[in-house]
């Protein structure tokens, strides 16, 4: 159970985070708003409670490490690791401009505190198979999260990684998959069915989770759990795309939309 | 003449490196019997990983276990890592820079038998085009083994092609590999001929031709295809009067571009490319479809013929 105190801290940082994702995007008027709003308890749960790491040693041998293999939720990720102290907050206003350490999508090279380059879905599971292999080559015990789209496990790659991760007992490894059933062209049940999810994940080998992806002590309490899995976990995490923003949620065509001023000034009132 | 696989390079580089250099990781993709892999795997089982018919997955695996410091090398066939894995090839590896070295077997014309869905006629021009990536394109078994070597201690992307089939021992290539650097196999003032990959034996044959022929010819074999050794191929092209350059490949975007380009830039030379001339291949025997498709000294010699005789009639 989490403390009162730490719960408001939490819950301020998840705002902190959807304010900034908002004012990235409006800024740079381009950027993927609705998948960064709805995952912003899981990355922050992350950040803030559940992982070991320090922003001031972003190569730290034994941090945890987090792949955001969604890497079109950047705004996301920036935010946090910002707030986090990886990088000076003013660099969010660089965000997709030329010379700008903060690209569309992550770049590992340049970004303190990105582990994985990724872009084109289904590339940042596998990368982290790789990496959490490495781990267990040498005998180190630190976690892999990994952050996953429901319209990205569509990728055939993201089942070839699966298969990967049984095979070689990745239980260092913990997934998630931001279901909120929307995809860039509408409802992913319609697009390419996903449901049943959980069977799927359990057939390859996984230990799988279903939870309240917006809420933040079920997602810290799974994870607590996972941390003993044998087995690679896959954390099915229900969330509302544009979560904070009522009139972003649940929408497709906020996917990837730029918000004007006026509904840029309209959200950020409605998170407060 | 002797023979042997350049794939057997790869795997006899490989086990040479492993001994000294514990970061060596190999992984495969259901294919190490074919790629001799399974040769290291007997020798280092706690280094080696078998993906399964999982090419991307592997390609970015590869990726991951190099951002922890590992230098892993993906081995598969050329089709299946550059064409399969072109997306991992260039997101998960080029663009990040990462460590990863990928061996591809099976490349070129003479994977023969299994036909054109295997032929890989277009890896070099793909992963050529990919920013960060040094393509490597060894001409025989030995330069394969230094090939191998000489990719671990580069740091970056490095794409290593093999041949399915045993080829010849050519010894005259056999100096110092410098990646990058081109073998100046002899030195001649009519024309130049260019190889790459197993094209050397070739190239060599049709020199010896030409000369029989009275003409004096430069041969140049470039076991690096990026970056290409700029300053080789200038001379060449100031000293000669033109160029034949021969590939085990698509004439689109492989060694003869990479030559024309700079050839166009620096110094224009008529510039005659040998290669496969943007077709298919199909089943058979390697050295039947190097008869059927062109890729023979007899090939090279008619091409040098043209440049001596009808680009500059009156020289």
């Amino acid at each position: 159970m989490l403390t009162t105190e730490t719960k408001r801290f939490l819950v301020d940082k998840v705002k902190t985070v959807r304010h900034q994702i908002l004012t990235m995007v409006h800024g740079a008027q381009s950027g993927h708003i609705g998948g960064s709003l709805g995952a912003a308890e899981i990355t922050v749960a992350l950040y803030y409670h559940l992982m070991k790491h320090d922003p001031k040693r972003p190569d730290w041998g034994e941090r945890d490490r987090f792949i955001l293999s969604k890497g079109h939720c950047t705004p996301l990720i920036y935010s946090v690791l910002a707030d986090a102290g990886y990088f000076p907050e003013e660099d969010l206003t660089t965000f997709r401009r030329p010379g700008s350490h903060l690209q569309g999508h992550p770049f590992q090279p340049k970004t303190p505190g990105i582990e994985a380059s990724t872009g084109t879905l289904g590339l940042g599971l596998s990368t982290a198979c790789g990496m959490a292999l490495a781990a267990k080559l040498r005998g180190e015990a630190q976690y892999y999260y990994v952050l996953c789209g429901d319209g990205e496990i569509q990728e055939g790659q993201i089942w070839e990684a699966a298969m990967f991760a049984n095979k070689y007992k990745l239980n260092n490894l913990i997934a998630f998959v931001d279901r909120n059933y929307l995809q860039t062209d509408g409802y992913s049940e319609d697009i390419m069915p996903l449901d049943p999810l959980a069977p799927k994940w359990e057939s390859f080998g996984w230990e799988v989770h279903k939870i309240d992806g917006n809420d933040l002590e079920h997602i810290i309490l799974t994870v607590q759990a996972a941390q003993q899995s044998e087995k690679p976990v896959m954390i099915i995490a229900k969330t509302l795309k544009g979560k904070g923003v009522p009139f972003m949620e649940n929408a497709a065509e906020w996917h990837g939309k730029p918000p004007s001023t006026a509904e840029y000034e309209t959200a950020i009132q409605t998170l407060y | 003449m002797e023979f042997k696989k350049t794939r057997q390079g790869y795997v006899d580089g490989l086990k040479e490196l492993a001994k000294t250099n514990d970061k060596i990781l190999v992984l495969d993709a259901d294919v190490a019997k074919a790629t001799q892999t399974f040769e290291f795997e007997a020798a280092y089982p706690d280094r080696f990983f078998n993906c399964g018919v999982q090419e991307q997955n592997m390609l970015s695996v590869a990726a991951g276990l190099s951002l922890e410091g590992f230098t892993p090398f993906a081995s598969t066939f050329g089709v299946f890592a550059t064409c399969r894995g072109g997306d991992q090839m260039r997101n998960s590896i080029a663009y990040p820079k990462l460590n990863v070295k990928v061996g591809a077997t099976h490349c070129g014309l003479t994977t023969g038998g299994d036909g054109a869905s295997h032929q890989a006629n277009e890896d070099i021009a793909i992963v050529r085009s990919f920013p960060n990536f040094t393509v490597l394109v060894p001409g025989d078994y030995e330069e394969a083994k230094q090939a191998t070597i000489a990719a671990a201690s580069h740091d970056g992307p490095v794409y290593l092609r093999f041949g399915r089939d045993a080829y010849p021992v050519i010894p005259a290539v056999h100096g110092e590999f410098r990646i990058g650097q081109a073998k100046v196999l002899q030195m001649g003032n009519d024309l130049t001929i260019i190889t790459t990959g197993i094209m050397v034996s070739e190239g060599i044959k049709a020199a010896r031709m030409l000369e029989e022929q009275g003409h004096s010819i430069r041969l140049l074999h470039l076991p690096t295809i990026k970056p290409i050794d700029t300053a080789a191929i200038v001379e060449a092209a100031k000293a000669t009067k033109g160029i034949v350059t021969a590939e085990e490949h698509s004439v689109i975007g492989g060694l003869g571009e990479a030559v024309a380009g700079v050839v166009s830039e620096h110094w224009p030379k008529p510039v005659l490319r040998i290669g496969m001339q943007d077709v298919f291949g199909e089943s058979g025997q390697a050295q039947e479809l190097m008869d059927k498709y062109g890729l023979r000294a007899r090939n090279i010699v008619e091409a040098g013929q043209k440049i001596l005789t009808q680009f500059y009639p009156t020289i």
